[in-house]
């Protein structure tokens, strides 16, 4: 059985040290929930492209981490928030390579590619939530004899 | 008994707090050896922990003689400040938090506190009460001054490693003649692959090399900013005439790079002989296993 201790969290993006723990807090907490070390990595890489972007494009905010349980299965969620400037269009900032500034623009559109749901709010003027949700992969398992 | 008491004067309560230091300086010296931050500081021998209590008490003496018992700039804290730092800075090294060190700070004062009321037994309540108050004053501004040296030990500290890091995290190796190698470590932010950009360079152009690995074997993480930073070195080599060649990309990471849709526009290997091999074969030096022979 896991539990959700050191999974569950709520970290503040307001410097370059801040991407740092959080990308040390979505490690550990993945490891901890048994993902495997391609998908810790892959959720990792996306954390890491996402806060960035709370805290380039946002000006700065909080991830909030979260443990789902769904029918055995062990998942996590990240909730990246920040009150900026928002996106006027998800369209765009979603497609590879755009960026409004001198990035690859493979942020978004990439860590979309790294995670299993992926939904964005964003409102002009207001500010803009992404949430990630990674599900850990599970083994087929031989069924037990009744 | 006090003195002054004979002449019907009472000295004001920080003076008389300085008489009392000075009169008591031994007895608390005595105490203070036996308190965890002293004992556990100066192992060699307790004189040296006595010794070392002293010359704080001495300092907390000169400070009640200025009247600025309130004050952690006063001249008297100035011959403590450095043994303080040293001693927090060894509890620290101890695994202390420092809250934890506050707390054995805070430890000195009951002893030196019940050496006082024992001393002003026969004196008017009042005396003594302000005599105390100026005490416990006076050892709150010692914590003060001992942890205001703490934290900027710590920061000069944090400040030394971190410089540190960007310069040894970047050593470049000459693997051949005209062949160099930083191995990456850590978190590649753009503080860092700035300097490890100016160091690479500097080497291609000091020793003439053709090819310039760069092993990301101890990078965690490459997202599209650490991605960016490598191809900005690996373009502003090239116009240097060096070829770069990446290695240690982890199948972890390298499956998470394609995911996210990055292009490596630079030569990729697995592992740094790997590349050193490429390069070796590029130059035409190719190493002959004399075992196994060439494939
Ligand atoms: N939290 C946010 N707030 C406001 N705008 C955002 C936010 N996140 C992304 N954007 C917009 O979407 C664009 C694309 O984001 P994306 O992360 O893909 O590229 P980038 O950050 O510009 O570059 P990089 O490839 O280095 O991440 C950004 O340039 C920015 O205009
Ligand atoms: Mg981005």
């Amino acid at each position: 059985m896991h539990t959700a201790a050191g999974v569950e969290a709520c970290l503040p993006i307001r410097s370059d040290m801040d991407l740092v723990w959080v990308r040390q807090h979505v490690r550990q907490a993945a490891a901890r929930l048994g993902f495997g070390l391609v998908e810790q990595t892959k959720l990792v890489t996306a954390a890491s492209e996402l806060a960035r972007n709370t805290l380039v494009h946002g000006g700065g905010g909080q991830m909030e981490a979260t443990h789902l349980s769904s029918g055995g299965a062990q998942g996590l969620r990240l909730a990246f928030t920040d009150e900026g400037p928002g996106i006027a269009d998800l369209d765009q900032a979603l497609s590879d390579g755009y960026t409004s500034g001198d990035g690859l623009g493979m942020g978004l559109s990439g860590a979309r590619r790294l995670v299993h749901d992926f939904d964005i709010e964003s409102t002009p003027g207001d500010g803009t939530t992404v949430r990630v949700t990674c599900w850990v992969a599970q083994p087929p398992r031989p069924r037990e004899e009744a | 008994m006090p003195e002054h008491e004979a002449d019907g004067q009472l000295a004001t309560p920080t003076h008389e707090v300085r008489d009392f230091l000075h009169r008591r300086r031994e007895q608390i010296a005595q105490r203070w050896a036996d308190e965890p931050l002293f004992r556990t500081v100066f192992t060699v021998s307790r004189d040296e922990a006595v010794e070392a209590s002293k010359v704080v008490v001495d300092a907390l003496a000169q400070v009640a003689d200025s009247e600025q018992v309130e004050d952690p700039d006063a001249a008297g804290f100035s011959g403590v400040r450095e043994q303080l730092a040293r001693m927090g800075a060894a509890r620290s090294r101890a695994g202390l938090s420092n809250t934890q060190v506050a707390s054995e700070l805070a430890a000195l004062r009951p002893p030196v506190e019940n050496l006082l009321a024992s001393d002003l037994e026969d004196a008017p309540p009042e005396h003594l009460r302000a005599c105390s108050t100026a005490l416990t004053v006076l050892m709150g501004t010692l914590r003060l001054v001992a942890m205001q040296t703490a934290l900027s030990e710590w920061q000069a500290l944090s400040d030394r490693q971190r410089l540190q890091l960007m310069e040894v995290a970047t050593p470049v190796i000459r693997l051949w003649d005209g062949v160099v190698a930083v191995p990456l470590i850590g978190t590649l932010d753009s503080a860092r692959s700035q300097v490890v950009m100016e160091t690479l360079l500097n080497a291609v152009v000091d020793q003439h090399a053709r090819f310039a690995i760069l092993d990301i074997t101890g990078v965690p993480t490459v997202d599209s900013l650490v991605a960016q930073h490598l191809m900005k070195t690996v373009a502003a080599a090239r116009l240097m005439g060096a070829q770069c060649i990446v290695s240690g990309i982890r199948p972890a990471i390298a499956q998470t790079i394609v995911h996210l849709g990055l292009d490596l526009d630079v030569i990729t290997r697995a592992s740094l002989a790997d590349a050193l091999g490429y390069a070796l074969h590029e130059l035409g030096t190719d190493i002959v296993n004399p075992g196994a022979g060439q494939r």
